[in-house]
C-alpha cells in the first residue's frame, strides 16, 4: 500500500527556492520582509563605501615610490612602510645589528608555535624555553661572541613590544593565582591585603601606574640606586595584569563545588596538594576564555608605554611619521600597525578557542 | 585488640608543635605578611623623605592654590590661565566625566545594536557585526585613537574647504561644526515639560502596577507616557510660536563662527573609545540574550503574551541579570581608557595633572590625585551598579 507513495515522494524534488544558491539566499538573506529590507540597505551601504575605499587603497595608491611620489596621488601612500620598515620594527637597535633582535623574535615566535601542541608540554620543553630565553637575552644584550653590547635603552620597536607583553603575561599569571588564593584565604590579614591590592589596581588606569613607575618610582629608591626605565615599565605592567588575572581566577575558584575541597581534605591532602592536584587544574580550565581576554588586553596595553616615552612599535611608527617627508601618511602607517596587532591577537584568541575545546571533558 | 586503643587514649595528648597547629601557623603567616608589607612601606617612605629633602622638593598640596598659568582648550566651566591649579584640575575632572558619560551612553546603544545584529538571522548583517567585533577587539585602543586623530588632522580639509555632507554640518581639521537651534524660551519650557511628563509617567507606572495587583487589569503606562512625551513638548513648542531659527556656522576668516563645534581631540577620543568598547559590549549583550533558554520564550508565547510583552516581561529581566555585571566593568574600562586622552591632546584629568606635575615637580601628589580620582569614580560606579544589580537579581527562596 505504502510502496507507491514512498517512491513518488522520493521522485519529488524540493522546491527550487529551498536548495542551491537561490535557496541559500532565500533562507539567509530574504526570509522575511524586514530581513530583505535590511539586506538591501546593507548592500547599498557597502556599495557606497567599498569602491572609494578600494580605489584609495589599491588602485590610486603608491606602493614603493619615494616620498615625493605620494604628493601627486589621491590614493594611499603605502611606500611609507617599506621605506621605514627597519626603524619601525627594530627602532634604535644599532645599524648592522638588526639580525640579532630579528633572530631573537624568530626564536620566540617559533618556540610559541612549537609549544602550542599539548602533547609537547613536558619538562624538556621547560628546559628548552629556559635555554632559548637565555640565548635571546644574549642576542639582545650582546657582549660575548664579538657582539657589541646594546644597552636596554636602545631596545625598541617590535622586540620591545613582544618582550613587555611576553614577560608581562608570564610573570603576571602565577602572581595573579597567588593573589586569588590570598583573597579566598581564611587568614583575615592576608585576605584584606589582597583585597586592597586587587581593588586598588583595578580601580585606576594603567597610565597612572606607568606614571608612577616613570616619575614617582625613582624617588622611592635610596640614593645612587637606579632601575632602568624598561624594567620599571615591565614591573608596572606585571603588577597591573596580575590584579585582573586574580579576579578571573577567583571566579574559577568560586565555581568549584565544596565537595571537591572536602573530598581532597578527607583524602588527607595538604593545602598545597589540594590546590595543585585538585582545585587549580579544574578552576584554571574553566576560566580559559576570560584569562585569554585579560592576556590579550595586556598585549594591547603594552602600547601605552608610548605615553612614558618608551620606544615600542607604536612609538617608532610615530617617530617615523614626525619626519616631515612622511607626514600625511599616518593613516597608512597606522593601518599597517593595526594589521600587525590584529594578526597577533587573532592568533592568540583562536588558539584559546582550540585549547578550550581540547580541554573540554564534559560529555 | 582493645588494649593499644585504651593505652593510646589514656596517654596525655601532647600539644602539637606550633608549626603543625593550623591556628598558630596562620597567625605567624599573617604577622610575617604584615611585617613585610609594613617594613617595605616604611623603607620606601624613608627613602622618599630623604630624596625629597635632598632635592628640596616641598611636599603637600599647597601648590593647588598657586596660579596655574596654562591654558586649557576645552572647559565646561569658566577658566583662564590666571586661575589656580585646583580649578585647572577641576576642569580636567569635568572633561573626563564629560567624555566618559557621553561615551558610556553611545557605547551602550551601539553595543546593543551590534550585539543584536550579531544574532540576526540575516547572514550578511551577522557577518558584518562579527567582523566589526573581531576587528575592534583586536586592535589596541591607543592605536585606534591615533588613527582617528590622524584622520581628523590629515584626511579632513582646512575650514575653507570643509566637507559639508548635509546642510548645517561641517567636517574639517578643526573638528565637527554643526548648527544648533537659536536660543529661545521655548526650548527650556520643552525640557521642563518633558521632565514633568517623565515624573508623571513613573507615578502612572506605579499606579498601574498596584491596580494590576488589586484588580488584575493591566494599564499601558509605557505607551501612554511615550505618547505624552512625544506630543506635549511638541505642543509646548507650537504654543511658544514654533521658533525655527537656527544658529548656523559661517566661515569667517580661517575658522567657523556660530553653531556648536566639537574639537578633533574630543571627537577622536570619543570615536575611538566608543567603537572599541562597543565591540566588547556587543559580545556581552549577545551572551546575555543567548543565555535565555528557548523554552522560556516558547512558554511565554504559549501563555499568550505579545512579542513586546515577551521581551519586556520574560527576556529582558533575565538577560539583564547576566548582562549588568560585565557591562559595569566595560563602563569602568571606558572611563579608565579615557585617560589615554593625554596621548592625543584632549585635556582630561590625567593630561591636566601631567602638565601640573611638569610645572611644579609634585610627582607624588599628582600621581596620588590621579589614583584617588579614578578610584572614586570606579568605586561609586561599582556601588551604584551593585545596588542596581541587587534590585534586578533573582529573588530566591
Amino acid at each position: 500500500m505504502s510502496e507507491p507513495t514512498t517512491s513518488r515522494r522520493a521522485q519529488l524534488k524540493p522546491p527550487v527556492t529551498d536548495i542551491g544558491v537561490i535557496g541559500w539566499f532565500h533562507k539567509n538573506l530574504f526570509n522575511t520582509w524586514y530581513n530583505s529590507l535590511l539586506t538591501i540597505i546593507t548592500l547599498a551601504l557597502l556599495a557606497a563605501l567599498l569602491p572609494p575605499l578600494i580605489k584609495w587603497a589599491f588602485i590610486d595608491s603608491v606602493w614603493y615610490g619615494p616620498a615625493a611620489a605620494c604628493h601627486d596621488v589621491d590614493g594611499a601612500c603605502w611606500s611609507v612602510i617599506p621605506h621605514n620598515i627597519r626603524f619601525i620594527i627594530f627602532g634604535f637597535f644599532p645599524e648592522g645589528q638588526a639580525w640579532r633582535p630579528a633572530l631573537a623574535m624568530f626564536l620566540l615566535l617559533s618556540l610559541v608555535v612549537y609549544s602550542r601542541k599539548r602533547e609537547r608540554w613536558r619538562s624538556s620543553l621547560g628546559w628548552l624555553w629556559l635555554i632559548s630565553l637565555t640565548v635571546m637575552g644574549i642576542l639582545m644584550y650582546g657582549g660575548i661572541f664579538g657582539m657589541p653590547v646594546v644597552e636596554t635603552a636602545q631596545w625598541s620597536g617590535l622586540p620591545l613590544t613582544l618582550m613587555l607583553s611576553f614577560f608581562g603575561m608570564v610573570a603576571a599569571y602565577p602572581l595573579g593565582i597567588m593573589l586569588a588564593l590570598g583573597r579566598r584565604s581564611r587568614m583575615p590579614a592576608i585576605k584584606s591585603l589582597c583585597i586592597v591590592y586587587i581593588e586598588m589596581i583595578r580601580g585606576v588606569p594603567l597610565i597612572s601606574l606607568l606614571f608612577m613607575s616613570s616619575i614617582m618610582f625613582p624617588l622611592f629608591l635610596p640614593e645612587g640606586i637606579t632601575i632602568n626605565k624598561v624594567l620599571r615599565a615591565q614591573i608596572a605592567i606585571i603588577l597591573f595584569t596580575a590584579a585582573y588575572i586574580a579576579e578571573v581566577v577567583r571566579g574559577g575558584l568560586q565555581a568549584m563545588p565544596r565537595g571537591q575541597y572536602e573530598a581532597a581534605e578527607s583524602l588527607g591532602l595538604t593545602f598545597n596538594q589540594t590546590m595543585r592536584l585538585i582545585i587549580l587544574p579544574q578552576a584554571l580550565k574553566i576560566v580559559i576564555p576570560p584569562t585569554v581576554g585579560i592576556l590579550l588586553s595586556a598585549f594591547k596595553d603594552t602600547s601605552l608605554v608610548v605615553i612614558i616615552a618608551l620606544y615600542d612599535v607604536l612609538k617608532t611608527t610615530k617617530v617615523t611619521l614626525s619626519n616631515p617627508k612622511w607626514t600625511g601618511c599616518s593613516t597608512e602607517a597606522y593601518i599597517f600597525l593595526a594589521l600587525l596587532y590584529f594578526a597577533f591577537c587573532y592568533a592568540m584568541s583562536s588558539y584559546s578557542r582550540r585549547l578550550e575545546k581540547e580541554l573540554d571533558t564534559s560529555y | 585488640m582493645d588494649k593499644p586503643t585504651a593505652s593510646l587514649s589514656s596517654l596525655p595528648s601532647p600539644a602539637p608543635p606550633f608549626w603543625r597547629d593550623a591556628g598558630k601557623r596562620a597567625l605567624v603567616f599573617q604577622v610575617l605578611a604584615l611585617a613585610t608589607v609594613g617594613g617595605l612601606g616604611y623603607y620606601l617612605f624613608s627613602n622618599t623623605q630623604a630624596n625629597l629633602a635632598r632635592q628640596s622638593i616641598a611636599t603637600g598640596f599647597d601648590f593647588l592654590k598657586k596660579e596655574a598659568s596654562f591654558e586649557i582648550s576645552e572647559s565646561l566651566i569658566p577658566y583662564s590661565a590666571a586661575d589656580t591649579y585646583a580649578r585647572a584640575l577641576l576642569v580636567g575632572v569635568l572633561n573626563t566625566l564629560k567624555v566618559s558619560f557621553i561615551g558610556i551612553v553611545l557605547t551602550t546603544i551601539l553595543g546593543t545594536i551590534i550585539g543584536i545584529a550579531r544574532l540576526s538571522s540575516n547572514w550578511l548583517v551577522s557577518r558584518l557585526a562579527r567582523s566589526f567585533i573581531e576587528l575592534m577587539q583586536n586592535i589596541p585602543v591607543l592605536l585606534q585613537l591615533f588613527f582617528w586623530y590622524a584622520i581628523f588632522y590629515e584626511a579632513f580639509p582646512a575650514p575653507r574647504q570643509a566637507l559639508n555632507p548635509i546642510k548645517g554640518l561641517f567636517l574639517c581639521n578643526r573638528g565637527l561644526i554643526f548648527a544648533v537651534p537659536e536660543g529661545h524660551p521655548a526650548y527650556s519650557a520643552m525640557a521642563w515639560v518633558l521632565v514633568a511628563v517623565l515624573i508623571c509617567g513613573w507615578l502612572l507606572n506605579r499606579w498601574g502596577h498596584r491596580r494590576q495587583e488589586l484588580t488584575g487589569k493591566s494599564f499601558p503606562a509605557f505607551r501612554v507616557t511615550l505618547f505624552a512625551a512625544l506630543l506635549l513638548p511638541f505642543l509646548t513648542w507650537f504654543f511658544y510660536g514654533a521658533p525655527t531659527a537656527m544658529n548656523m556656522p559661517v566661515l569667517r576668516g580661517f575658522n567657523f563662527r556660530g553653531g556648536l563645534s566639537v574639537s578633533p581631540e574630543f571627537s577622536a577620543l570619543l570615536l575611538g573609545l566608543v567603537l572599541y568598547t562597543s565591540a566588547f559590549v556587543a559580545e556581552i549583550v549577545r551572551a546575555g540574550i543567548q543565555s535565555i533558554g528557548r523554552g522560556q520564550i516558547e512558554a511565554a508565547m504559549a501563555l499568550g503574551l505579545r512579542p513586546g510583552q515577551v521581551l519586556q516581561l520574560v527576556i529582558l529581566p533575565q538577560s539583564l541579570r547576566v548582562i549588568i555585571p560585565p557591562l559595569t566593568s566595560q563602563m569602568l574600562n571606558l572611563t579608565k581608557n579615557s585617560s589615554l586622552a593625554v596621548a592625543i591632546g584632549y585635556t582630561d584629568f590625567v593630561a591636566v595633572t601631567n602638565t601640573t606635575i611638569n610645572q611644579t615637580g609634585q610627582a607624588i601628589e599628582g600621581v596620588a590625585m590621579i589614583m584617588v580620582v579614578y578610584l572614586a569614580i570606579s568605586l561609586s560606579t561599582s556601588l551604584f551598579m551593585n545596588w542596581y544589580n541587587k534590585r534586578m537579581a533573582l529573588v530566591e527562596r
